[in-house]
């Protein structure tokens, strides 16, 4: 059977300057200079698009000159990516733009604004993005003896990467030892302030196009598989690691597990055949979560792997590679979601300035996690599939 | 932000903090409160206890939602204590926690009345209530002696 995305191409990428602000800017035209960017990495002309999904994608079609043209706005992450892939796939476009940014949203407090959402039944008890992964990290902790040593083994390997990447917005604040992580601060237990995201701001944009318009050099880069676990809005109701909605179903501390399983046959492949995972880091634990999730490793054999050294530089498994949300940027709803698929594809083509991994042929990437019910997926590779 | 008093998990001060805004749908569990009542969702038609008010089932997809009085004894399943709050009216440290509740909810709540360094999984705890404001009360989980 012919591979459903075998003529889309992920052609064009961009980061645009990330910092902890960026005066003048607001969240659409950080998002336009990325759409802007990707379209140049592209070498594909604005007036070739005939597609823009994302955040906010109608004021971009009218921003960029594009109408008449598809639109789908969307504030999630892989799966705008994927529903951008399925509009060539299905024939609907030939090129679309995947877009959102974040800039002058916030007061800038402790917790990001996009994780708290109004709910009455979490509300009164102070609950917040890191008690609620906390919630979900801690009967993790009692269930298979992961320590907080192990979380901040993972948070320095990829607080480490950050230090060593010019272009994250803690660039040179390290490196970091885990004696580093759990020196800080306690936020809510188990995670120290450097066990958790950061927030900032920045655009973030990909170029998606068919195949025989897209550039036929080794820049391409392929979509080999995806996945989706959902249990419940995020940060609306209470993160229980053993929910599970119906007999049968997977317990909701391992979403993404399905979603991988899925991933994994559509790409024909498995968990040893990943390269590198740009795992999606909202905490320290997840890291941890998702080797076991996705099979990279069996239940609460997570923080063992980390403590191996297997998710560093030059491990079998290289993690996180440009400091993720942790310390390459955290720019609000979508932003950082695709940025891990952003440096997916620069890993395939072989172009991050820090951290390549030599030879890399296959990526994971991944966003959400326990403590927000969700997680999604998505396989890339430098063949065609 | 305040500190709490000898090193024990206390509720907030009531009306500091952000406060929960009840639905129509959730009426009977925010009346409970008021009463000193522990009054959590179920499906009358499968029995299953819902983590919130539903319109369907999510495991039997009748619209069978009822409400059932809870003994409000549990056990604790999970927690975090936390020292950096989103909002100064909480009252640090304090302890969100999952409740496992004997006739087999999972609830969200708080511990309360214990120090931090003696949550463990397991726990035994009781409900109790204190006000929020006026018009709104909380439930929050005491260990059991």
């Amino acid at each position: 059977m012919t591979h459903p995305f075998r003529d889309v191409a992920i052609v064009g990428v961009c980061n645009t300057r990330q910092a902890r602000r960026l005066p003048g800017h607001d969240s659409s035209s950080i998002a336009l200079e990325a759409a802007l960017g990707a379209l140049a990495d592209a070498e594909i002309e604005a007036r070739d698009v005939d597609g823009v999904v994302g955040q906010a994608a109608a004021d971009a079609v009218l921003e960029l000159g594009l109408g008449p043209c598809v639109r789908r706005p969307s504030g999630l992450g892989i799966p705008t990516i994927v529903d951008a892939a399925a509009l060539i796939a299905t024939g609907q476009c030939r090129a679309v733009v995947v877009l959102a940014g974040g800039a002058a949203l916030r007061s800038h407090g402790s917790a990001a604004p996009w994780t708290t959402p109004p709910n009455e039944l979490v509300a009164g008890f102070g609950l917040f993005t890191a008690a609620e992964f906390a919630l979900m990290a801690r009967r993790h902790m009692v269930t298979y003896g992961t320590t907080e040593l192990q979380l901040a083994t993972a948070a320095a390997v990829v607080r480490t990467n950050g230090h060593h990447n010019p272009e994250a917005v803690y660039h040179g604040r390290g490196p970091f030892g885990p004696e580093d992580i759990l020196a800080s601060p306690l936020v809510a237990e188990p995670f120290h302030l450097l066990d958790c995201a950061t927030v900032s701001e920045g655009g973030c944009a990909l170029v998606l196009a068919r195949a025989d318009i897209a550039r036929q050099d080794s820049r391409a880069v392929w979509i080999l598989g995806c996945g989706s676990d959902s249990y419940a809005p995020a940060y609306t109701v209470a993160p229980v690691w053993d929910f599970s909605p119906r007999p049968g179903a997977r317990a909701a501390g391992w979403v993404g597990a399905d979603a991988a399983q899925a991933m994994f046959a559509m790409a024909g492949l498995r968990p040893g055949d990943v390269d590198v995972a740009e795992f999606y880091d909202p905490f320290s634990f997840e890291i941890i979560r998702q080797l076991e999730a996705y099979g990279f490793c069996g239940p609460g054999e997570g923080g063992p792997m980390v403590e191996s050294g297997a998710i560093g530089p030059g491990g079998a498994l290289p993690v996180t590679t440009d400091g993720g949300t942790m310390s390459f940027s955290h720019p609000g709803i979508a932003a950082q979601q695709f940025q891990r698929v952003v440096r997916g594809v620069q890993q395939l083509r072989g172009e991050c300035p820090t951290l390549q991994v030599e030879g890399a042929e296959v990526a994971l990437c991944s966003n959400g996690g326990s403590g927000a019910l969700f997680t999604d997926v998505l396989l890339l590779g430098k063949e065609r599939p | 932000m305040s500190t709490a008093d000898a090193g024990l998990l206390t509720p907030p001060p009531a009306g500091g903090f952000p406060m929960p805004r009840p639905s129509e749908r959730s009426e009977p569990f925010w009346s409970g409160c008021l009463e000193g009542r522990l009054v959590l969702p179920y499906c009358a038609a499968c029995g299953a206890r819902a983590l919130r008010a539903f319109a369907v089932c999510p495991r039997c997809a009748s619209p069978g939602l009822a409400w059932e009085q809870s003994a409000g004894g549990g056990r604790l399943y999970s927690w975090t204590v936390v020292w950096r709050p989103p909002h100064p009216g909480f009252v640090v440290p304090y302890a969100p926690a999952v409740v496992a509740l004997e006739e087999g909810w999972m609830f969200l709540s708080a511990v309360v009345g214990c120090a931090p360094d003696e949550l463990r999984d397991g726990l035994a705890l009781q409900v109790e209530f204190h006000p929020a404001t006026d018009e709104l009360a909380l439930p929050y989980f005491r260990p059991v002696a």
